[in-house]
């Protein structure tokens, strides 16, 4: 199943400041549980999640420092921050107003086509 | 080995096709550099081959086009010029800049003749007065035409010089008095504001227009420096090589080549300033570096002589609009060092020279303060010292706010985002005050 663009775009703030409050991690890394959150059905345009990242780093939700990695690589990790909490509780309480929302209506719409279904 | 080989070339190929796009640095480059050798790693480990495994993750991270795209609009200061110049290489980018070119000479003939009207035909203090209303819509006339803005904008821009015109022209100033030389002083520095608003192209509201519109200033200064100098020289060589043939041109060079050359020079420097900026961004960052330590010990020095001053009342006036000055060219050096550095950098020495530089421009301006408080109880108002007042308390509070946003930001507080943003915010107040000044003084004072 794709998901729609914008839908991806709006969840992944969230998302990520989410994986970052689990613990500090790298672009593969936050990547690869996105994957693994949505059991692959959500991809990202994995050059995509930089510019994120720096605009959170901008912002104050995240700061980042280069680490060096086992492979010897130069590799830069980001760390949450308290604002990045707050972001990321204001966040959560939004989409709960949205989920709940839809909620409602996906239970009122899917009666009618079930009721058509029995007269036909 | 041979395949391991071909995949380091490819990486090394992608690399270069990546930094390519300017709004990507190398650190970003790096990073995702490492992101790329993850996947193809963990590809080839799911069975694919080096090359296979090579495609999927070029591909899957996404057009560079697109990517830069959004670099760029997340870093916007590390292209601002981009933004405004469109990089695209056709034809079309050929005969875009050929026309530029002709209408930016048109507009610096344009803004010379009408210049050289002025010298002709105003009389005494009205050249000085109205000069820079004389130049300066021909700046604006550019940045209209260059962001190509909506008509509602270009209103918007021709009210305000009409209304300085009508305000510098009508009122009726006393013959040198000083509330003519102060509405002199103010005009072009509200007219500035203006030419902001058509930098931005209408986008007044954002922060990082602004910040570029404070990049401009900078390097246009410089660049309008620069100019000046070469001029100079040039001019100097001249009336000397003709002195020496006992030819006097400096009545040619007075009457012609003078106005033309400044009012020229504010139009190119410009021009320069929007298509050259490589060259001088370079530069920017360096200037900042060797003049705030300059800056900080002529402050010092400053704030010595004072405390060797018997009596602050006694502080001549001059000096105190002098040292007005000082700090307003603090203050732009400030915005200019604030616009040159990566927003991202955690703090550094120099962020500690800056807040130096601000910490002692406060206590001048204190000083300052100070003084001009008890020269007003002592001889009571003037339009000159309402001036100096309030500017002096216009820079107060922006001084006394980044000391704060510096040492939250050196102490990790807080982003350097947060003072970018102070400073943003505040530069419609410095517009707002030069117009205020302009429109209320001279009425206030009874146009003395």
């Amino acid at each position: 199943m794709r998901i729609d663009k914008d839908l991806v775009a709006a969840s992944a703030t969230p998302l990520v400041l989410g994986i970052l409050a689990e613990g500090e991690s790298y672009g593969y890394a936050i990547l690869e549980q996105v994957n693994a959150l949505s059991r692959g059905r959500m991809q990202w345009t994995d050059g995509m999640l930089y510019p994120l990242l720096h605009r959170l780093e901008r912002q104050g939700h995240v700061t980042s420092t280069w680490r060096t990695a086992d492979s010897g690589r130069r590799r830069k990790h980001y760390l949450i921050t308290d604002s990045g909490r707050a972001a990321l509780a204001e966040r959560r309480a939004q989409w709960a107003v949205v989920a709940e929302a839809l909620d409602q209506v996906w239970r009122d719409a899917t009666t009618p086509p079930i009721v058509t279904k029995g007269w036909a | 080995m041979d395949a391991e080989t071909q995949l380091q070339t490819n990486i090394e190929q992608w690399r270069g096709y990546v930094q390519r796009h300017r709004a990507i640095s190398v650190a970003d480059v790096d990073e995702m550099e490492d992101h790329l050798r993850e996947q193809v790693s963990s590809l080839q480990d799911a069975g694919l081959s080096a090359d296979e495994a090579f495609l999927v993750a070029v591909k899957r991270m996404g057009s560079l086009d697109a990517l830069s795209r959004e670099f760029a609009i997340e870093h916007s200061e590390r292209l601002w010029k981009q933004l405004v110049l469109l990089p695209a290489e056709s034809d079309e980018t050929g005969r875009q800049s050929n026309r530029e070119l002709v209408v930016v000479l048109s507009l610096a003939i344009g803004a010379a003749l009408s210049l050289k009207a002025g010298f002709a035909w105003l009389r005494g203090s009205a050249v000085g007065v109205n000069a820079a209303l004389l130049v300066l819509p021909f700046l604006a006339a550019y940045f209209a035409w260059k962001r190509q803005v909506t008509a509602k904008v270009a209103a918007t821009l021709i009210v305000p010089f009409v209304l300085v015109a009508l305000v510098l022209n009508l009122f009726p100033f006393e013959p040198d008095g000083a509330t003519e030389v102060i509405a002199a002083i103010h005009a072009p520095i509200a007219l500035w504001f203006v030419i902001g608003l058509a930098y931005v192209g209408g986008d007044w509201r954002s922060d990082r227009r602004r910040m570029d519109f404070i990049r401009f200033t900078g390097e246009w200064f410089v660049y309008l420096t620069l100019l000046a100098l070469g001029g100079g020289v040039l001019i100097g060589l001249t009336v000397g090589a003709f002195g020496t043939l006992d030819l006097n041109i400096e009545p040619f060079i007075e009457d012609w080549v003078l106005p033309f050359g400044v009012a020229g020079a504010v139009i190119v420097a410009a021009w320069l300033v929007e298509a050259k900026q490589n060259v001088v961004e370079n530069i920017a960052p360096v200037l900042t570096r060797v003049f705030t330590p300059l800056t900080i010990l002529m402050l010092l020095a400053l704030l010595a002589a004072f405390a060797t001053t018997p009596s602050v009342i006694d502080v001549d006036r001059t000096l105190l609009i002098q040292m007005d000055l000082i700090l307003v060219l603090v203050l732009g050096l400030l915005l200019y060092s604030i616009s040159a550095r990566d927003p991202l950098a955690p703090p550094g020495f120099f962020d500690r020279v800056q807040l130096v530089l601000v910490l002692s421009a406060l206590a001048v301006d204190v000083v300052m303060l100070t003084a001009m408080l008890t020269r007003i109880a002592e001889f009571g108002w003037s339009p000159n010292k309402i001036v100096a007042l309030g500017l002096n308390v216009v820079l107060l509070v922006n001084l006394v706010w980044s000391v704060r946003l510096g040492i939250g930001f050196l102490r990790g507080r807080q982003g350097f985002a947060e003072l970018e943003r102070w400073q943003t915010r505040y530069l419609p107040v410095y517009g707002i005050w030069a117009a205020a000044v302009v429109i209320a003084v001279p009425p206030a004072f009874d146009f003395v």
